[in-house]
């Protein structure tokens, strides 16, 4: 008989460890429910820090390696924090051909970051999406988790502007 | 549950729907949604509530009605009316034209032109009309009596008979007939066997997977539990992808309800069937649309393929014989053992049967969702049903199968589409999604779009695949940069030749189809990119390679 499995213990008080904890637990702490775990923590917290990963590693008694491995494979899984202000362009085949990577251009030179890059000030990261599945809105994206569709540089770039100025 | 409640619930439904003379539908799929129509829902309801109209007035929210660059589309099908980009303030003229019985002229949709009398829907059927997130109404569209006509009154190979009959063939794009692979599982001996739904549509440019999660949720569980009872599993897993949140929460929704009612979990309709579902999110992979790498990602693991055989029919999740199916598969399932397979034979071409879902994009004035009966020709659902190229620009070529398929130009347009004749033109049929171009695209351009999708995607497990696409993607880079010569090109060939037949999966070994269809259809795009050979390096090169024994 393998003895019961040590409890590991949450990183803070923090009471978003306990609804990591709890996708955890309805899976019974099977290593199988890894990518399940990563995706309650990155809702929790916004992106995946080395002490979710540990947690989350420890919980289910996997290598931290492997974690980290499973974390870096997928391109949901952020290990950085993310900018005060979001805005995902979508690439897309069909607001690529509508011209997504103009929009995409445009706001990289404006604001001085590459795509999946976050602003010096933290204001914003600048995200691409492969698609959202909003083809017939192409081109799309989605600004704080708002999707604009058919959208023009111009017209992007000022409701950016918008949403990060106001609140500076 | 038993049949007679499955009555009553439909008979109930069916009573209050009766009671309420005017029905209005408003679109509440993602497209719709992102075009503001939930804020277009709550407007009509608070204009019934002001106008006292509540007894003859209904709203509710449906799946996706097609046209979704008209969005958010409303429509009220006992009138046969379609209200096009309606926004919130228009609120009180739509209730007002229901009260009056007179349509509001400026918002119409004329619903009699092609987009709408050239389609055939069976997996749609339900899309549009019902609502996602009531199994009531599923269940008043004759929903779950194709489940209890295989539970009550079939054996397990007469279900795959049907199947087998019908001549469906796998939706997720390579078409392999689907009766023969229950029939592989089913076959195989094992105490234990998956179910698997592939919702990890991950073409870029493809939706209609997502909009059949989203419209008609419960038709793909009714799909995967026939399935399940044909091949003997008791387990079901959906993989969808994380970037559909939507489609996500309906399918929790739909799990539930049908938990509820007794048409998952044990002993269904009192049969000793028993049959559960889970949902197992996607974290943005492409790769793990293959089948192998999926099971890899269920598992908890990084989604990387492995060589078949053994094939998951043999040995899959966890070691055991594991049955995987598509989305629009599973949906196709219910209506051909409620009709029977020889009426779905019935429809299409002779090796490809019944109906495929398309999602039109790119240059194209109808952008959508449309279903239409294999067989009929690219011409007409890009310039009939798809209403032509927008502003008087010339056709170029069509895209379909995402970054596995081809470009096809306009010499192939009158080409019945159906699985063997894509194949023949350089393309494949793939899950569904159908981009238009125009004149202004460069295809060269496009080419190398797909192949930076495919570098970014390998998983990195096999050479030809991470490295070799990494090395195209250079080619096609220098190309368009106009660095690169004719030797460049061959160089392209080459390594588009050794990476089709040498990667492990799919994705590699169909990664140089874009570069491949576009070299043979639009020569001229690239030799017009290129620099004059350097005529004094050439001799030599040839010489040296000469001198090697």
């Amino acid at each position: 008989m393998n003895a019961p499995p040590k409890q590991m213990a949450m990183p803070s008080a923090d009471k978003r460890w306990r609804i990591v904890d709890a996708t955890m637990r309805r899976h019974g702490y099977v290593g199988n429910c890894l990518i399940e775990a990563l995706h309650t923590a990155q809702e929790c917290f916004g992106y995946l820090d080395e002490p979710a990963l540990r947690f989350v590693a420890g919980s289910l008694h996997l290598p931290l390696s492997k974690v980290f491995g499973v974390a870096t494979f997928y391109h949901h899984f952020m290990l950085k924090p993310q900018g005060k202000h979001t805005c995902v362009v979508c690439l897309g085949t069909a607001c690529y051909i509508k011209g997504a990577n103009e929009l995409l251009e445009k706001l990289e030179q404006k604001y001085g970051v590459a795509a999946g890059e976050t602003t010096r000030d933290g204001a914003l990261s600048v995200l691409t999406a492969r698609c959202l599945g909003s083809c017939g809105l192409a081109p799309a994206a989605v600004l704080d988790g708002t999707v604009l569709g058919k959208v023009a540089s111009g017209d992007l770039l000022s409701r950016v502007e918008k949403q990060v100025t106001h609140d500076s | 549950m038993t049949v007679d409640e499955l009555e009553q619930i439909a008979e109930t439904e069916k009573e209050s729907c009766r009671k309420c003379p005017n029905h209005l539908h408003v679109c509440v799929a993602a497209g719709c949604i992102s075009s503001q129509s939930q804020q277009v829902k709550e407007a009509l309801e608070a204009e019934i509530k002001a106008k006292g109209l509540e007894g003859q007035c209904h709203v509710k929210g449906v799946g996706c009605m097609g046209l979704c660059a008209a969005g958010p589309l409303v429509s009220l099908p006992a009138k046969n009316v379609m209200y096009q980009g309606v926004k919130p303030q228009d609120a009180a003229d739509i209730i007002d034209g229901v009260k009056a019985d007179k349509p509001v002229k400026r918002l119409d949709c004329p619903t009699d032109v092609p987009f709408f009398t050239r389609q055939k829907k069976i997996v749609l059927e339900n899309c549009g009309a019902i609502d996602p997130e009531r199994i009531e109404e599923y269940i008043a569209a004759d929903g779950y009596a194709a489940l209890h006509k295989a539970l009550t009154g079939m054996t397990r190979p007469e279900v795959i008979e049907q199947v087998s009959r019908s001549g469906l063939r796998g939706r997720g794009g390579a078409g392999f007939p689907t009766g023969l692979k229950w029939s592989m599982v089913a076959k195989a001996n094992a105490p234990t066997k998956y179910v698997i739904c592939n919702a990890d549509e991950g073409d870029p440019g493809a939706f209609m997977d997502r909009s059949v999660l989203e419209s008609d949720p419960h038709r793909v569980l009714e799909g995967m539990a026939i399935a399940a009872y044909a091949i003997g599993a008791s387990y079901g897993y959906i993989y969808v992808r994380s970037e559909y949140p939507l489609a996500v929460q309906r399918l929790k929704v739909a799990i539930r309800q049908a938990d509820k009612i007794g048409l998952l979990g044990n002993n269904i309709f009192g049969t000793p069937f028993s049959f559960k579902i889970d949902i197992r999110l996607g974290a943005g992979a492409f790769v793990c649309g293959e089948e192998t790498a999926l099971i890899a990602s269920i598992a908890g693991q990084r989604g990387q393929p492995r060589p078949r055989p053994p094939f998951p029919a043999e040995s899959g999740l966890w070691g055991a014989p594991t049955l995987i199916n598509n989305v629009e598969t599973f949906a196709n399932i219910a209506p051909i053992l409620r009709n029977g397979g020889n009426w779905y034979a019935g429809i299409g071409t002779e090796k490809s049967k019944g109906t495929k879902t398309f999602a039109l994009a790119g240059k194209v004035n109808n952008t959508g969702l449309i279903e239409i009966p294999m067989g009929i020709t690219l011409r007409e659902i890009i310039f009939d049903i798809g209403g032509g190229i927008p502003d008087g620009k010339k056709f170029k070529a069509v895209q379909t199968g995402g970054p596995s398929g081809g470009c096809i130009p306009e010499q192939f347009l009158d080409m019945p589409v159906d699985y063997d004749s894509l194949a023949k033109v350089g393309s494949i049929m793939g899950s569904g999604g159908m981009i238009i171009m125009d004149e202004t695209s460069s295809m060269v351009d496009v080419a190398r779009f797909f192949m930076e999708f495919c570098m970014s995607e390998s998983c990195g497990k096999c050479v030809p695949c991470r490295a070799g696409t990494v090395q195209m993607h250079d080619l096609l880079k220098k190309i368009i940069a106009r660095k690169a010569t004719q030797r460049d090109v061959q160089l392209l060939e080459e390594l588009c030749d050794m990476v089709k037949s040498t990667s492990l999966c799919g994705l590699g070994q169909t990664a140089p189809n874009p570069v491949l269809s576009t070299m043979r259809y639009f020569r001229k795009e690239y030799a017009d990119l290129l620099q004059p050979d350097d005529s004094t390096a050439e001799p030599v090169a040839a010489g040296a390679k000469e001198t090697v024994p």
